[in-house]
């Protein structure tokens, strides 16, 4: 059954938002136990070196000071983060111990734990800390980490931890009989998701029960409890994870991180509740890195610009250690450059290698900023050297629609395939050339007006979401009538109580005002797949639909009793249950019986949601500045359950992309060390950067496979933004022939480009 | 050290390290958490409150220098029954998605509008510049300032 | 990231603020706004024993504004910059400069003392101090001294203060209602510390031809600094293309820029480069 329409597609105010709005809301470091002590890490400093000696004493001293936890008190065996996504083999000398022992990787890598009885004191005591470390040369960057004359894992012997390869078709056949080939190298810099709250936990471990509370757990949480469980020695029983409010995610948190399991191991030790909240030093060393990326490909074409073929090679800085998910973006990279375009032949892979930097894990569209950057540009710069037009160059190439299935590369070696799952790719190209203006402000492109060059780009691109395999939920008619929905999915703040309820009242004819929703936390759910490739709203959406159908029935066997007829026979709306002779039951009167239902949904295909983005750029030639004057995006989910929550992850993603092409980057030096550690240098998007945006999402073609046909969009936008906007200065600075290869494009590097020296 | 101030329209009176920060003090001692710490370095505006009807980084200052002041965190801008114009017009624009900016921007905004109730849209932006919010994009926050001016212009004006 | 331990104080007169430094020495430091200080201990980049809060240190927080010039407090914010009505027409050049300081919040509570006292190469308070002739008043065990800007800075975050000693304000000299001026400074994002920036002025000769050209620069140098071979490009000239044209040449080649990670050394002499052509064109308009 499809779920009715009357909540759905409504733009609900958020449930959420009087909590947050008021100050009332729970966040982690807002969660206080009687007792508790608090814990802070100490860190590396040093990027390389072999650890000679951990000198505690002097902190131990401290009055306040109860413990410091070093590699030795974790027992014979330091347990390490396991790979959650791409469990391969191979990648397993790579996983990072929970606190470093013998050698160190990167600055900000763990090498105690202090707990004491204020975060003031703990903080004292990290000063009292002597560590000893004998450096070891620093690899930082692709052509040191290829030389390999040093190496982070002697056992490896290499810093290069695994090749990734996209193949389809043939691509040596494609480019050895193609008019038309060009080959550039392009670099993405490194940057960061940084939501705005930090890390955090609080560990509870009680003794007599033996078992273990945690506060602040996030986006995979019954993932994280396996790992939890299973580096503590308890059973997933013995654990319960609970999420309170939570700060943004963008793929980032809520990965497993050694914190994770630091916690809950001192408060254990130390029977006492401890607390850790990360500090924002320590979030831009240790949270995941994401995007830094070397890419050398080439585009092959007919004279006419079909797109033949795409091949080439992608080295990925992976930093010190690969975790959970640090796989992802490598793969991406490889199997999505391809886009929403239809490239018959690929042959793409992607070298990790391991650096002495921060481990990288996803950021929101993990791998497809970066291969939408190459491919946009490849396009543009394509259209240039062919002299065709550069809209048209890309609706010859979009997939259509009667090519849907679509296969792309098949990656390997965690073998995988997969196909575009439908849509009307040229349909949103056209709209957003009309939205954005397009036949208007192609007249400004490269123009000098009032000093600065203006130049336009448009691009396409495709977000996949939906990931499986599968998603639960639980639904409970309470005796007060209302009723519970508990799902396995997460919130990171994209609204899911509102979403969730706007599905579930539909799903049962309910009025919203009636429906509580729960997520997140361990007690809810059997299992929950959580919340990353924009899974929340498919995967958790659909469960809540199979629940519904299942509680409906269940009401309807019930009501059948009190009414004396058959199941089939009663109809069911908001507040009564109806037999075929028009008697009723009041529904308060049913839900005098407690009833629940859960439901899994599962699904192993990928939604693609789609779109294109247009950007208008003027550029100050003299000082290299970059102003972004408008931005267009357009995008089809398949579904809408809420647009005004879908278009301010339309917006967000944007102004995140824009951050990404223009502000954001993540500096070392030579030595290791992050230059880039406080807010005021790490640049993220201010309320005065960027004051136009309009982005917009439609309902146009639903996805097959799901209940709701609703596609993931979580994501999407910010994919396209660094190759449209680099595609745009390009248009505006034609004049000097620029061609931006690099990211972000800072006014230093635009202004190297225009041809100062 | 032993301070006194208001906050929120009560007097409280307290034992305070000279070291602990206005924000620690609000969230820690007094239990008044909406006061955000995204960064204690003064860059993000998370823990903007407002003394002596200025807005402040109140990571950046310390408790006993809030000595004789009064105080007024998002907690003060708030009451259980209705969400205040401002609130409101976050709400019904989305200037929220997580929400761990947002009592930053609430205080900020209401420090502006307090003093400002005709502050155009770049005044606005100007502003929130010291307020980072990393899920919005800002444009509805904008927004929903912009709109919530009215309610400070008129008579009925929040103290 | 929590502050270390420390003593806090907060006198009620100067003498007391003296006396307290002379009897903490090196471990008392002063604490105005705390919009530096603040960053700096949260950091642990400094471990002082004692803050002494000039706070209730009474006046401190006055603008003057007479024949002579302006005399700015060292407790002044940078919002009360913005409120007083009579700087903008003493003074315009100051008042535009500070506008360009930090973020509203910070605006609030940060100090004129407080920013010279840190000296900050970037920072617009120091370089309009400089560029203006302005003239710093310190007060220590010995009694009150001024010093002129140009030696005050002597390098990034270094000053010539002596321990012991309070700025107490800053000087400048009076401004003539035709001055030409202008402030133009260049940051990635509003409210960012500029990665160069320039404050100038110039007064015109009956003849129309540029006279005591004052051009100062942050952000280009370990300290504010005046360029006098732009000066001279400028002074006894009308105010041209071409002038304009040398002057900045000049510019660029006289600053010293600190490579970091934000700019190499030859953008921020072409930055500057273009600013002060910038300036000046806007200036003479
Ligand atoms: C995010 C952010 C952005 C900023 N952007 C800018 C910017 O763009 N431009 C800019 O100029 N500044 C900027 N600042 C700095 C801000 O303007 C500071 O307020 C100012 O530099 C220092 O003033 P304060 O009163 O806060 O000094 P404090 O932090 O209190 O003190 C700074 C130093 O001066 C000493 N001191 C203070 N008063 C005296 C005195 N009277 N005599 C002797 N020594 C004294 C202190 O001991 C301390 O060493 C920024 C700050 C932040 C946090
Ligand atoms: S926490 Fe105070 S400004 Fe970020
Ligand atoms: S709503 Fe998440 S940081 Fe602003």
């Amino acid at each position: 059954m499809k779920p009715g329409n009357l909540l759905i597609g409504a733009p609900m105010e958020r449930v959420e938002d009087p909590r947050f709005l008021r100050g009332a809301a729970r966040f982690v470091a807002d969660v206080n136990l009687e007792g508790q002590a608090h814990a802070v890490i100490a860190r590396s400093s040093i990027a390389h070196g072999h650890i000679r000696a951990i000198e505690t004493g002097d902190a131990l001293a401290i009055p306040g000071v109860r413990a410091v936890i070093t590699a030795h008190d974790l027992g014979p065996e330091v347990p390490v983060i396991p790979l959650r996504l791409q469990p391969l083999a191979a990648l397993e000398p790579f996983r990072q111990p929970m606190l470093a022992h013998g050698k160190v990787r990167f600055v900000g890598e763990p090498l105690a734990v202090i707990v004491a009885d204020s975060p003031q004191i703990a903080e004292d005591a990290l000063e009292r800390i002597g560590v000893e470390i004998e450096p070891l040369p620093a690899i930082v960057d692709r052509a040191r980490a290829e030389a390999g004359e040093t190496v982070l894992f002697e056992d490896h012997g290499s810093n290069v931890a695994i090749r990734w390869t996209a193949m389809r078709g043939d691509a040596e056949r494609a480019f050895a009989n193609a008019d038309y080939v060009r080959r550039e190298t392009f670099r993405i810099q490194r940057h960061a998701a940084l939501f705005m709250e930090p890390r955090g936990l609080v560990a509870q471990w009680d003794a007599t029960a033996r078992k273990l509370t945690l506060w602040g757990a996030a986006k995979v949480v019954f993932a994280n409890r396996r790992i939890l469980a299973a580096s503590m020695g308890l059973t997933e029983q013995q654990i319960e994870m609970i999420e309170v409010d939570v700060g943004g995610g963008f793929g980032s948190r809520g990965e497993f991180y050694p914190e994770d399991f630091l916690i809950p191991f001192a408060a254990r030790l130390l029977n006492r509740p401890v607390k850790w909240i990360e500090d924002r030093r320590e979030h831009l060393m240790t949270a995941n890195h994401a995007r830094e990326t070397e890419c050398e490909v080439e585009i092959a074409a007919t004279t006419d610009g079909r797109i033949l073929g795409l091949r080439g090679r992608s080295w990925t800085d992976n930093g010190a250690y690969i975790r959970t998910n640090g796989s992802v973006a490598p793969r991406n990279v490889a199997q999505f450059m391809s886009g929403p375009y239809d490239i018959e032949n690929i042959a793409l892979s992607t070298i990790q290698l391991t650096t002495n930097k921060t481990p990288a894990g996803t950021y929101r569209g993990p791998g497809r900023f970066e291969g939408d950057f190459v491919r946009e540009r490849l396009i543009d710069l394509m259209a240039k050297d062919l002299g065709v037009d550069r809209v048209e160059i890309r609706r010859r190439n979009l997939v259509r629609e009667t090519q849907m299935p679509y296969p792309l590369a098949t990656i390997t070696p965690y073998e995988s395939a997969t196909e575009l799952d439908g849509g009307d790719y040229r349909e949103l190209l056209d709209r957003c050339l009309e939205d954005f203006g397009w036949a208007e402000k192609v007249k400004l492109d490269g123009q000098l007006v009032d000093g600065r060059y203006h130049g336009i780009a448009i691009g396409c691109f495709i977000e996949g979401g939906g990931a499986g395999p599968s998603e639960n939920a639980r639904m409970a008619l309470e005796t007060d009538g209302s009723i519970s929905v508990y799902v396995g999915s997460a919130s990171v703040g994209q609204g899911i109580e509102t979403i969730m309820a706007q599905i579930a009242g539909d799903a049962l004819g309910a009025p919203f005002d009636r429906i509580r929703v729960r997520h997140g936390s361990t007690g809810h759910v059997a299992d929950g797949g959580g919340s990353y490739h924009s899974r929340s709203t498919v995967m958790g959406g659909s469960a809540i639909v199979l629940a519904a159908e299942k509680l409906k029935d269940k009401l309807r066997h019930v009501a059948a009793g009190a009414l004396g007829c058959e199941a089939g026979e009663v109809s069911l709306d908001s507040d009564a249950a109806r037999g075929p002779s028009d008697k009723s039951v009041a529904l308060s009167e049913l839900s005098k019986t407690p009833m629940t239902a859960e439901a899994t949904f599962h699904c192993t295909k990928m939604t693609y949601a789609y779109g294109s983005l247009a950007a208008h750029v003027a550029v100050d030639a003299k000082t290299g500045q970059v102003e972004v004057i408008d931005v267009v995006s357009i995008k089809d989910v398949g579904r809408i359950i809420n647009p005004a929550t879908l278009h301010g992850q339309a917006v967000g993603a944007i102004v995140q992309g824009l951050g990404g092409a223009l502000l954001e980057h993540l500096v070392y030096d030579d030595e290791g060390q992050l230059l880039t550690g406080t807010l005021a240098d790490y640049m993220m998007p201010g309320a005065d950067c960027f004051p136009n945006i309009r982005a917009t999402v439609v309902e146009l073609k639903p996805s097959p496979h799901n209940p709701l046909g609703a596609k993931g969009g979580g994501e999407g936008e910010i994919i396209p933004v660094g190759g449209v906007i680099a595609n745009a200065v390009a248009a505006a600075l034609a004049d000097f022939g620029v061609e931006p290869l690099e990211l972000p494009l800072s006014p230093p590097r635009i202004w190297a480009l225009i041809g100062g020296s | 050290m032993r301070i006194k101030f208001e906050v929120n329209g009560t007097k409280v009176e307290l034992d305070v390290e000279p070291r602990v920060s206005l924000a620690d003090c609000l969230r820690d001692t007094l239990r008044l958490t909406g006061t955000h710490l995204g960064c204690e370095h003064g860059v993000c505006g998370a823990c903007t409150v407002i003394v002596d009807g200025a807005a402040v980084r109140a990571c950046l200052m310390l408790a006993v220098q809030a000595h004789g002041e009064h105080i007024v965190t998002v907690e003060g801008l708030s009451n259980d029954d209705a969400l205040s114009p401002l609130q409101a017009s976050f709400r019904k624009h989305h200037a929220l998605q997580c929400g761990f900016c947002t009592p930053g921007m609430i205080t900020t905004a209401h420090a502006l509008l307090t003093e400002e109730p005709d502050a155009d849209a770049e005044r606005v932006r100007e502003v929130l510049s010291g307020n980072i919010c990393r899920c919005t994009g800002y444009i509805p926050i904008i927004k929903a300032v912009l709109e919530a001016r009215a309610h400070y212009a008129g008579e009925d004006a929040p103290p | 990231m929590k502050f270390p331990a420390f003593e806090y104080a907060r006198p009620t007169s100067l003498d007391a603020a003296l006396g307290l430094l002379k009897v903490h020495g090196a471990d008392a430091v002063l604490l105005a706004g705390g919009q530096s200080l603040m960053p700096l201990l949260a950091f642990r980049l400094a471990a002082p024993g004692l803050l002494v809060d000039l706070k209730d240190v009474p006046g401190l927080g006055a603008i003057g504004i007479d024949a002579e010039g302006v005399r700015l407090g060292a407790f002044v914010r940078w919002c009360e910059i913005d409120r007083n009505a009579r700087l903008a027409a003493a003074h315009p050049l100051l008042v535009e400069a500070i506008g360009h300081v930090a973020h509203y919040q910070i605006r609030n509570r940060g100090t004129v003392g407080g920013s010279l006292a840190y000296a900050d190469p970037a920072a617009e308070m120091p370089g309009i101090a400089v560029t203006c002739d302005g003239e710093i008043i310190v007060m220590g065990g010995a009694g009150e001294r001024r010093v002129a800007a140009a030696d005050f800075f002597l390098g990034a975050l270094t000053t010539c203060l002596e321990p012991g000693e309070i700025i107490t304000g800053l000087r400048l000299p009076a401004w003539p209602k035709d001055r030409r001026w202008a402030f133009l400074e260049f940051a990635r994002r509003r409210g960012d510390f500029a990665l160069a920036g320039t404050a100038l002025y110039y007064d015109l000769d009956s003849e129309g031809r540029a006279v005591d050209a004052h051009i100062g620069v942050i952000g280009a140098a370990d300290r504010p600094m005046r360029l006098a071979e732009a000066e001279r490009a400028i002074n006894g000239s009308a105010v041209d293309a071409d002038s304009i044209a040398a002057a900045a040449e000049a510019a660029s080649l006289e600053v010293d820029p600190m490579e970091d990670f934000h700019a190499p050394v030859a953008y921020r002499r072409a930055l500057v480069q273009t600013l002060v052509a910038r300036a000046l064109t806007r200036a003479a308009g």
